[in-house]
């Protein structure tokens, strides 16, 4: 009677016939007449104080509605963390993209002919372009104001300053570490801001109506936190705020924080009644809404001549750019992490998240890992090449285990993954002990590899939360209602598996609910983190558990029995010592009616919650404390070919085994590992801003933002090592995010050694490696 | 040549239908399939040509429709997502994993579609050169390589 598990088979994803047959609504596919449409204009400099906007002929020209500045809401000031960026640039503009002035008109060319008759004059200011100018003497202050925004306790801005958050980390005696050690290296490495290039730009359609109430459509991965932080950024109460989210067309974290909704709603509440649309077209998406963070970073390693890690002294530099949102918490999270998955005793790390004339960074997948690992994995690379040792030995040597503290000093417990066996597979994959690392090919061309280990753990609020709802229909089926939003990864699919399993029932019996709002929709701190599937994962477990008893209650009196006595699988309720004295759940969901009419019971709900259970913040002295909740290690492998003749590299294969504790859906989760390896591979090879000497991005497009294209990509290896996580639902923990952090890390290491120079900035692109090979030939 | 101004009325034959709209010369076919059509499977990824979430076909071959505008198009057949029933490209990306988020996907498949048709045979240097028009954000392509050789396969079996 009970189905085989679900766990472990991979079925056709339920939104696929909507996605390949191209009926899926997403947020821009929400076409409504007589909605208002918008033009935005953006500041062509990165660093400029703004003399005058003129306005007025735009506002008179055929279909405009408004035209708006920021001299129109001088109080309001939005921020994630900390509130530190206007809707629209008060006084002074930060970053080339960032918006100025907005038109709104009945149409998308009424708005667009108007936004030509806006005249501003800018005064240029020096602009910042990067971490250490910013944090130079003299270097001009890009936010006077600091000491005045409203933020989170966890944030420690400097005022007077360019640093946004300065998160320390110290354990140990690291001064002693140094001084005992046989060997000390140290390594700098940097690279440039970039972009997600999610394939959806970012659009909210908002609308104010009559009763007061806010309604915003929006391509987020955060409802609940729009509808949080437009609550205080506008003082309104939160019920007075709807924030509606459909499937969205990918986030990568560049949707995780508040965007475009602010000023959305701003505009909305000019026009009652009316819907303002405001979408990013590609440019103002690459430029003006958030990218992901720069760095510069320097690692200073200690180790005793056999390669055993004696201390690190590490500082990380995150470009944030013009604004804070999220980077003020990457640049946490890579504090807290800062070592990679390496057992380091002695610790002294101070992680900065800077102000600069860039555009301004959020979350990306990897949220401050990808950064660290880059830093420490080019800092391993040089520290094997010193000892002479086994880049790979030297990690598995010092590979993080069960019992050891991470840098904020917690232990790592028995959920700890198995580092070594994820190393040990990478190994094998790329015949890294059978064959020589570096081997040149008869037509001249160079074959390379290279390895990394990597970690990632959530930096997440400590009270970060999911809740469940489990409704029944008619026909017995299920329907799961959460707050996470699919942005392609495939959580619902989880989340489907993980409810069927415990309802021991068919997949086809269990549906979840695809679009979020936050009015019906049960509270989720966001989709980000990798944890939806275990956090919402653990809020559906409870809400089975909470409706099963519901269905033994009811049952019990037809069936006469006692509720306890009674199970629930293969769509029935039975007794559990008497299989063939059962009612099919159709018959008990809603209510046990009997022959004669009256009924019992009512619509089972089944209810589930779940919040991160003992995390602390930081100390901010010493960093100490329990901010994570799980990990996942891995290591990563990659073979490029690298052609002297012009630089131009090709990656080979690209291999990674990562711990995950339990594998729900192999193909999903082998697309999620693959997703983001590619992602990694473009990070390393072509992505990033490109500036100029006044910091204006000259690569703002997508026919120059170069990101991985078809035929490009190598062969993956992917494989799963399943040491349980005790508190995840059926073991699992996060994996989304994670393929892409030990990505750099490998490809620097296989690059370096393919053109016989230590690489230590991205992105590797093939006039770099020419150039490098020319240096290294003289 | 036309010379067209204001608004003009045209008709378009999309999916074997002849549909009506009413449109400014300057529309792109893109616009005017998802805003007076309600064809929104072809999405605006970046409306410069370059990321292909926005392709058609044109008699058959594909076309970036925010490059082009609806009034050139009036004398061309017009498929798009929404035209391809059940074929074999589409179950093949459903089955294989051929996308994530879905975003890229309708302009990936009628490309892709428009490929095999073209070139049944694999031949890695066109299928490059042919799906390089398209970008994807999610799968890392290994998904639509194998759901490109499994459309071949399902299209060349008896």
């Amino acid at each position: 009677m009970n189905p085989a598990s679900h766990l472990g088979t991979s079925p056709i994803r339920t939104d696929a016939p909507a996605k390949v047959r191209g009926t899926l609504r997403y947020t821009d596919d929400l076409i409504r007449p007589g909605t208002l449409q918008t033009a935005v204009l953006f500041s062509p400099l990165a660093h400029a104080e703004i003399q005058k906007i003129e306005t007025a002929a735009a506002a008179a020209a055929p279909g405009v509605r408004g035209v708006f500045t920021g001299a129109d809401w001088p109080d309001v000031l939005i921020g994630l963390y900390m509130g530190d960026k206007p809707p629209l640039a008060r006084g002074k503009v930060r970053y080339h993209g960032e918006p100025v002035a907005v038109v709104v008109a009945d149409d998308e060319a009424c708005a667009l002919n108007a936004l030509r008759l806006v005249k501003v004059e800018y005064a240029p200011l020096p602009a910042l372009g990067s971490p250490r100018e910013a944090l130079a003497p003299g270097a001009p202050i890009l936010h006077p104001e600091l000491a005045t925004y409203a933020k989170i306790p966890d944030i420690l801005p400097e005022p007077g300053t360019n640093v946004a958050n300065r998160t320390k980390i110290r354990k140990g005696d690291p001064a002693q570490a140094f001084a005992a050690a046989d060997v000390v290296v140290e390594s700098e490495c940097a690279f440039p801001p970039g972009n997600h290039v999610a394939m959806e730009p970012r659009v909210a359609i908002a609308e104010y109506g009559a009763d007061g109430r806010l309604e915003i459509d929006s391509s987020t991965q955060s409802p609940f936190e729009v509808r949080n932080l437009l609550a205080r950024a506008l003082g309104m109460p939160e019920r007075r705020i709807v924030v509606r989210a459909g499937p969205i067309g990918g986030g990568f974290g560049g949707k995780a924080g508040i965007m475009l909704e602010p000023l959305a709603a701003l505009l909305a509440m000019r026009f009652p009644g009316r819907p303002v649309r405001l979408a990013n077209t590609r440019e103002a998406d690459l430029l003006s809404s958030p990218g992901r963070p720069g760095l510069q970073a320097r690692v200073k390693l200690a180790a005793r001549a056999d390669g055993t890690l004696l201390g690190a002294d590490i500082e990380f530099l995150f470009d944030s750019g013009g604004y804070a949102d999220y980077a003020v918490n990457v640049s946490r999270a890579a504090a807290i992490s800062c070592t990679g998955p390496y057992n380091v005793p002695n610790l002294k790390t101070d992680s900065l998240c800077v102000y600069t004339n860039h555009p301004f960074a959020t979350a990306f997948r990897g949220f401050g890992h990808i950064e660290l690992s880059y830093a420490t994995e080019r800092a391993m690379d040089l520290l094997a090449e010193r000892l002479q040792m086994d880049p790979a030995d030297l990690r598995l040597k010092n590979a993080i285990r069960r019992g050891d503290l991470t840098p904020t000093g917690a232990p790592m417990d028995e959920n700890t993954g198995d580092l070594p066996a994820c190393l040990a597979r990478v190994r094998k994959r790329l015949a890294w002990d059978a064959q020589p690392h570096r081997v040149v090919q008869p037509d001249g061309k160079i074959r390379a590899k290279g390895i990394s280990c990597f970690w990632k753990a959530p930096a997440i609020p400590t009270f970060t939360d999911a809740g469940a709802v489990l409704y029944f229909a008619e026909d017995g089926s299920a329907t799961l209602g959460t707050g996470v939003i699919e942005i392609g990864q495939g959580a619902h699919e989880g989340l489907r598996m993980l409810v069927a399993e415990a309802l021991q029932t068919d997949l086809d019996r269990v549906h979840v609910t695809r679009a979020v709002d936050t009015d019906r929709s049960p509270h989720d701190w966001a989709t980000a983190a990798s944890r939806s599937l275990f956090m919402a994962g653990r809020a559906a477990l409870e809400a089975v558990a909470d409706a099963v008893v519901q269905i033994q209650r009811t049952a019990a009196v037809p069936l006469q029995c006692r509720p306890e006595d009674l199970d629930v699988a293969g769509g029935r309720v039975f007794v559990r010592a008497e299989p063939a004295r059962f009612l099919p759940l159709e018959k008990v969901v809603l209510g046990y009616v009997y022959p004669n009419g009256n009924a019992i019971g009512g619509p089972v709900v089944g209810r589930g919650r779940y919040i991160t259970p003992d995390l602390t913040g930081l100390d901010p002295d010493t960093g100490a404390g329990k901010p994570w909740l799980e990990w996942t290690l891995g290591a990563e492998g990659v073979e490029v070919e690298v052609d002297p003749a012009d630089g131009a590299i090709r990656v080979l294969q690209a291999a990674c085994a990562m711990d995950v504790g339990k594998v729900v859906h192999p193909a999903l989760a082998r697309g999620q590992v693959v997703g983001a390896m590619a992602m990694g591979i473009g990070y390393s090879l072509c992505e990033g801003f490109v500036f100029d000497a006044r910091q204006v991005v000259q690569n703002g497009s997508l026919r120059d933002y170069k990101i991985l294209r078809y035929g490009e990509e190598p062969d993956y290896f992917v494989d799963f090592v399943e040491t349980p996580q005790h508190d995840g639902p059926y073991g699992l923990r996060g994996l989304g995010e994670q393929g892409i952090v030990g990505m750099p890390g490998c490809l620097s290491q296989a690059a370096s050694l393919a053109v016989g120079a230590h690489l230590a900035e991205l992105p590797m692109t093939p006039e770099v490696l020419w150039k490098k090979m020319q240096e290294s030939a003289r | 040549m036309k010379e067209l101004s204001g608004i003009v009325e045209i008709v378009l034959r999309v999916n074997g239908e002849d549909r009506r709209a009413a449109v400014r010369p300057g529309d792109t076919l893109l616009r005017v399939l998802r805003e007076k059509l309600g064809l929104t499977g072809a999405k605006c990824g970046c409306e410069n040509g370059d990321c292909g979430a926005c392709t058609v076909l044109l008699d058959g071959k594909p076309v970036k429709s925010c490059m082009v505008l609806a009034v050139e198009c009036e004398d061309a057949a017009v498929t798009t997502i929404e035209g391809l029933r059940d074929h074999p490209v589409q179950q093949a990306f459903a089955e294989e994993n051929g996308f994530q988020c879905g975003f890229c996907t309708p302009g990936m498949i009628l490309n892709a579609a428009a490929l095999v048709d073209a070139h049944p045979e694999p031949d890695d240097a066109v299928d490059r050169e042919w799906m390089q028009s398209n970008l994807c954000r999610c799968t890392g392509y290994e998904g639509i390589r194998n759901a490109l050789a499994a459309a071949r396969k399902k299209l060349a079996a008896p």
